[in-house]
């Protein structure tokens, strides 16, 4: 039993219109700056969790869930970033970015391997011309403390040996003593080292603690240039949360309506399993949506997180839980 | 470079219900009373249908003006008997075993008021029956305490308690009616609605399990008869009555010179008053759960949008967006966000007043849902263009509809919200402080919300003032409507 | 069935941030029942031991007042289902332990659970009786909330081993506060009992600790350590109060020193341990 003639006063409201490209601002002042980020809406912490916990009761289809495994292991950032690298590791790491599973060649690749500017030209010499990406992370990660010429030798080094994308971090101690206008230069500067390099802008939330903060750095970065906004080092106690992916969704949902720039989303840090991995991706779904469901607007930077996908994956198509020993521990 | 579109909600998810087959709902009931149910071939019975695909739920028995004499006989019998020579602590041991019963069973209860409801499972899960617990854990706590609860050294209860409640929370409004009545030491005859009588019923298999003494509950299903029958009954001390305003007017007119206490809870027109500074995303989904949350149907729904003008557009986009993505059908579903409208009737005062609406100049904006077949459904829908003359300005729908005005200051926002007969309650959104609070005090309802919407919790009073009703449920102060005092 | 067969005996320990360790020291010392028999070997609690509850209460407080009162008063009456089920067992201990007759000790567990019936019903009662709305002469919302002072040392009765650990230890736990209690010396197994079954109550570790001893030797160094907020000894004889409330005076600590089991004393004791918080806030355009 449904009531009269539907009537539509705005066509196609639904979903989210991404306009032609404009130019973004350039802001030569802090006061600009300012003026800009003025102008966003804070956040209510209290309502922006009850929305989380609210997705975090979905689930998906069961051919809807066979495909979402697929897509995340396509997201996937596959990361090492330990003091302990070496050539060996990198090399392991980026053979099973390759292959994951290497008694399935039907499981996608991931979208990208994630090492530091040392160790780039190891993964280039394994990666070759495949299209998994070669990421690296730069300006001094994790904290950021160090000078700009640093940081951007750091960058340029990076790219020169092959990095076909970069993971930079903004400095927190500025953005949280209120000099936005050096973070911003900062990631202009970077930008432009970056060359043909894709940037991703890390504002490691952990630090930034509250989500007006997280809303604001978001903006700014994307103003900056940034091609990702991205939660976290994963080196510090905090690291991504729904919360706060939603918030940065949020932001980039309306840079794309305002400016036409889509800018991508990474959360990375504490994404363990297929579980949390989904919930992530429902998000991503009602928060800005289809564009965004693929791996060149939506990473996860993670190392365990694969051989969990890994095992649902096999549960999904033979109806069995996998022993973990099966897949490579690389 | 063209335009691009993104589709919200592309990801599909699970249609697998919820299993029906917990709720082991029985083929007919009769009525509990004194401890007992009676046998249902003994009366006459009404049908109760799952509104969400016309099917039977079971027949239920039609309690007569002799079946509620016998239902205010034995609680009168078991107040002067036992329950006034319980003490307090006994008392409340007897409610937190009832609330931990419904704790246990919940599951049950749940899907069992899906079933009879119509509202979705992820709501009767995770709000109702939580709550109902909750409500009794609470009042558990206040039945060896009453000398601190600031109504005299040894406040004593009313009595007999005839307690009638609607079908919109059906459990929910039981323990809200049967919680503070029991810690204060009344017995009661509780009627639940006509179409959702069915976890009323499982109540009382709760009640026989916590071996509550005979007669303290009695549970009788029937009309709006029963209803007049236990208001009218001489034996009955105290009424409580939650619905619609008209039928309390006539509750009250019937009992003048009785004697008998009185506590309404009736209808409302709530303003949701959005600042240009309010969180905006949060704000949105405000405006969605002050309106569609249990479709709608909740005296206290947000059911006026009063938006500050300079971000109308804004948030007018933004909520037709949100209210495209609502997902509509079986209440069964985990991911159902609107269920079906309880009842045929409600269905078509919901069509008629909306109907209104465009007859009367507003701009209708419905959700492009695709309803299912069988059942009652109404899409979520938004009206613009309202002005307050507007009948869906002013009347209850008590369905997901939305009218929308805008508002320029602070005092023009207080006086619109105010411009109503009803004062249940009301939402205000902004960042600053001292305007939400200069707001708050100013606005002629009993509950007012700052930064969320229907939100409840057993020690937070509840209720309305002028033509909303007097009385409050839950905290403190809902002792008083069942205390001499 | 043999008769013959070993009884497995039981060992006492301490309950500190929700683990049962020996005392630290090494110490044990006998308890005897009321007819001087053997009973057991229990911890013997040293000022370090003490020191190492307080540093887990301290931190579990925060945790433990950061939960809904619901939640408070769900745990506590939790704690009151499990000494239910065990009602038996613990009329048994505090028959052997007061030397009084089975049906006395029976009615003394029942009065027991059911005063921790009484305080799970307080968690959330406590802000609306004791706090408020006040009407300040300004354009300000003004309102009191009490809080709990933190955390709280007390002594139990040192005869009443059950009954007089429950009034020394739930009011301020449901005040949100978390408690370090020293059980009745002599007497002291039922409170390890009710140790025993806050561990399955989902207290978090901490909020409740238990430590048997010696009374002499420790009510001093609970007095003086400054980073406990209130000190409960009603239970000590009223000549060698002075001395440890002018030794608690150093951290100026909240100290309770009334006696008896009436309601009265109960709220008195709550109220000892909250803290009333009064925020304004402007009202205005």
């Amino acid at each position: 039993m449904t009531p009269s003639a539907l009537r539509l006063v705005t066509p196609d409201s639904s979903g989210i219109k991404i306009p032609a490209r404009k130019n973004l601002p350039t802001f030569v002042t802090e006061s600009g700056l300012r003026t800009e980020l003025k102008k966003l809406s804070g956040v209510d912490s209290v309502g922006a969790e009850a929305r989380v916990a609210k997705l975090s009761t979905r689930s998906l289809k069961k051919d809807t869930k066979k495909s979402a495994i697929d897509l995340a292991i396509s997201m996937v950032d596959l990361t090492t970033l330990e003091g302990a690298d070496t050539a060996g590791r990198v090399s392991s790491l980026c053979i099973k970015a390759l292959q994951p599973d290497a008694n399935d060649p039907s499981v996608p690749s991931v979208a990208a391997v994630c090492v530091y500017p040392d160790m780039v030209a190891n993964a280039r010499a394994v990666i070759g011309n495949s299209p998994v990406h070669v990421a690296s992370v730069s300006t001094a990660f994790p904290s950021g403390r160090a000078s700009l010429p640093v940081k951007l030798l750091d960058t340029k080094e990076a790219v020169d040996a092959g990095a076909d994308e970069i993971d930079m971090v903004i400095d927190r101690g500025a953005f949280l003593s209120g000099n936005l206008f050096k973070v911003y230069e900062e990631i202009v500067a970077v930008k432009e080292a970056c060359g043909t390099a894709h940037l991703k802008v890390i504002l490691e939330t952990g630090e930034l603690v509250t989500y007006d903060n997280v809303r604001r750095a978001s903006w700014l970065a994307m103003l900056a240039g940034a091609d990702f906004i991205k939660t976290s080092t994963g080196k510090v106690g905090v690291n991504a949360t729904l919360p706060v992916a939603l918030v940065m969704l949020e932001a980039v949902r309306d840079f794309a309506e305002e400016y036409g720039e889509l800018v991508g989303v990474k959360v990375a840090g504490g994404i363990r399993t297929t579980k949390d991995a989904l919930k992530y991706l429902v998000v991503v779904n009602e928060t800005v949506g289809s564009t965004w469901l693929s791996p060149d607007y939506f990473r996860f930077g993670a190392s365990s997180l694969l051989n969990d996908l890994l095992l649902q994956r096999t549960k999904q198509r033979t109806g069995n839980y996998a022993r973990p020993d099966r897949f490579s521990g690389d | 470079m063209e335009s691009l579109h993104s589709q919200l909600g592309g990801l599909q998810y699970d249609d697998a219900p919820e299993s029906a087959a917990i709720a082991k709902i029985k083929n007919e009931y009769g009525l509990f009373i004194n401890g007992k149910f009676t046998d249902a071939k003994e009366h006459k019975s009404f049908l109760t249908i799952n509104p969400a695909t016309e099917e039977t739920l079971s027949q239920v028995a039609q309690a007569d003006s002799k079946d509620v004499d016998a239902a205010v006989q034995a609680a009168k019998r078991a107040y002067d008997k036992v329950w006034s020579k319980t003490t307090g602590p006994e008392r409340a041991k007897y409610l937190f075993r009832i609330a931990r019963l419904i704790q246990e069973r919940s599951r049950e209860f749940a899907v069992t008021e899906t079933l009879d409801n119509g509202k979705p499972i992820r709501e009767t899960r995770d709000i109702d029956v939580p709550l109902a617990a909750a409500h009794f854990f609470y009042y558990a706590g206040w039945a060896d305490k009453l000398s601190y609860a600031g109504y005299g050294p040894d406040p004593q209860p009313l009595g007999v308690a005839g307690q009638i409640i609607p079908w919109n929370f059906p459990l929910l409004m039981a323990a809200w009616k049967l919680a503070p009545a029991l810690a204060a030491g009344n017995t009661c005859v509780l009627k639940p609605a006509e179409t959702t009588p069915l976890t009323a019923l499982l109540l009382a298999e709760i009640l026989q399990q916590a071996e509550l003494p005979d007669g303290v509950v009695n549970i009788i299903t029937g009309d709006g008869s029963t209803g007049a029958a236990l208001v009218e009954h001489p034996d009955v001390n105290k009424i409580a009555f939650t619905g619609s305003t008209g039928v309390g007017r006539m509750i009250q007119q019937r009992i003048a010179g009785s004697g008998k206490h009185l506590t309404l809870e009736l209808g409302g027109k709530g303003a949701n008053i959005v600042f240009e500074d309010a969180p905006i995303d949060e704000v949105v989904e405000g405006i969605i759960d002050g309106i569609f949350f249990n479709q709608g149907h909740v005296c206290c729904a947000g059911s006026r949008l009063l938006v500050q003008e300079s971000v109308a557009d804004d948030v007018l986009r933004r909520l037709i967006r949100r209210v495209e993505q609502l997902r509509v059908g079986n209440p069964l579903d985990k991911n159902t966000d609107v269920g079906a409208i309880n009842s045929a009737e409600q269905l078509a005062r919901i069509a008629e007043l909306t109907s209104t609406g465009e007859d009367e100049g507003a701009t209708r904006h419905t959700s492009t849902c695709v309803l299912p077949q069988k059942g009652f459904w109404f899409p979520p829908t938004v009206f613009t263009n309202v002005s307050q003359s507007h009948r869906i300005a002013r009347e209850e729908i008590f369905g997901p509809v939305l009218s929308m005005l805008t508002f320029r200051t602070p005092e023009e926002a207080v006086q619109k919200a105010n411009n109503t007969n009803y004062g249940l309650a009301c939402g205000v959104w902004s960042e600053k402080g001292s305007r939400t609070l200069w707001v708050a005090e100013r606005l002629r309802a009993g509950v007012i919300w700052a930064n969320t919407y229907n939100k409840f919790d057993p020690t937070s009073p509840f209720g309305g003032v002028r033509e909303s009703g007097f009385g409050r449920e839950g905290g403190r102060q809902g002792l008083e409507a069942y205390l001499n005092v | 069935m043999s008769e013959n067969r070993l009884e497995v005996r039981k060992t006492y320990k301490l309950l500190i941030n929700g683990a049962f360790p020996r005392s630290e020291s090494g110490r044990t010392y006998e308890v005897l029942d009321a007819e001087g028999k053997f009973l057991a070997n229990v911890a013997q609690a040293s000022r370090k031991d003490f020191r190492e509850a307080v540093v887990a209460a301290r931190a579990a407080q925060a945790k433990w007042w950061s939960q809904s009162a619901y939640n408070r008063g769900q745990v506590i009456y939790r704690l009151a289902e499990m000494a239910e089920s065990r009602h038996g067992e613990l009329a048994e201990v505090v028959e052997a332990c007061e030397g009084v007759k089975a049906k006395e000790a029976r009615k003394s567990v029942s009065r027991g659970i059911d005063r921790m019936v009484w305080y799970a019903g307080w968690t959330d009662k406590i802000s609306q009786i004791f706090g408020g709305a006040n009407p300040v002469a300004g354009p300000y919302f003004n309102f009191s909330v009490p809080v709990p002072s933190g955390v709280v040392a007390a002594i139990a009765h040192p005869a009443n081993s059950f009954e007089g650990l429950i009034d020394v230890t739930f009011g301020a736990i449901a005040a949100g506060n978390s408690v370090v209690v020293l059980a009745s010396g002599d007497r002291p197994i039922p409170a390890v009992l009710l140790g025993e079954m806050s561990a399955v109550s989902d207290f978090p570790g901490g909020v409740l600790n238990i430590l048997t001893g010696n009374a002499a030797e420790l009510a001093p160094v609970m007095a003086a350590h400054e980073d406990v907020d209130g000190f409960d000894i009603g239970n000590i004889e009223a000549n060698a109060r002075v001395e440890l409330i002018t030794s608690a005076a150093g951290s100026i600590k909240r100290v309770f020193e009334s006696e008896g089991f009436d309601e009265a004393n109960a709220v008195r004791r709550m109220r000892t341990f909250i803290e009333t918080s009064t925020v304004w806030h402007t009202k205005g355009q």
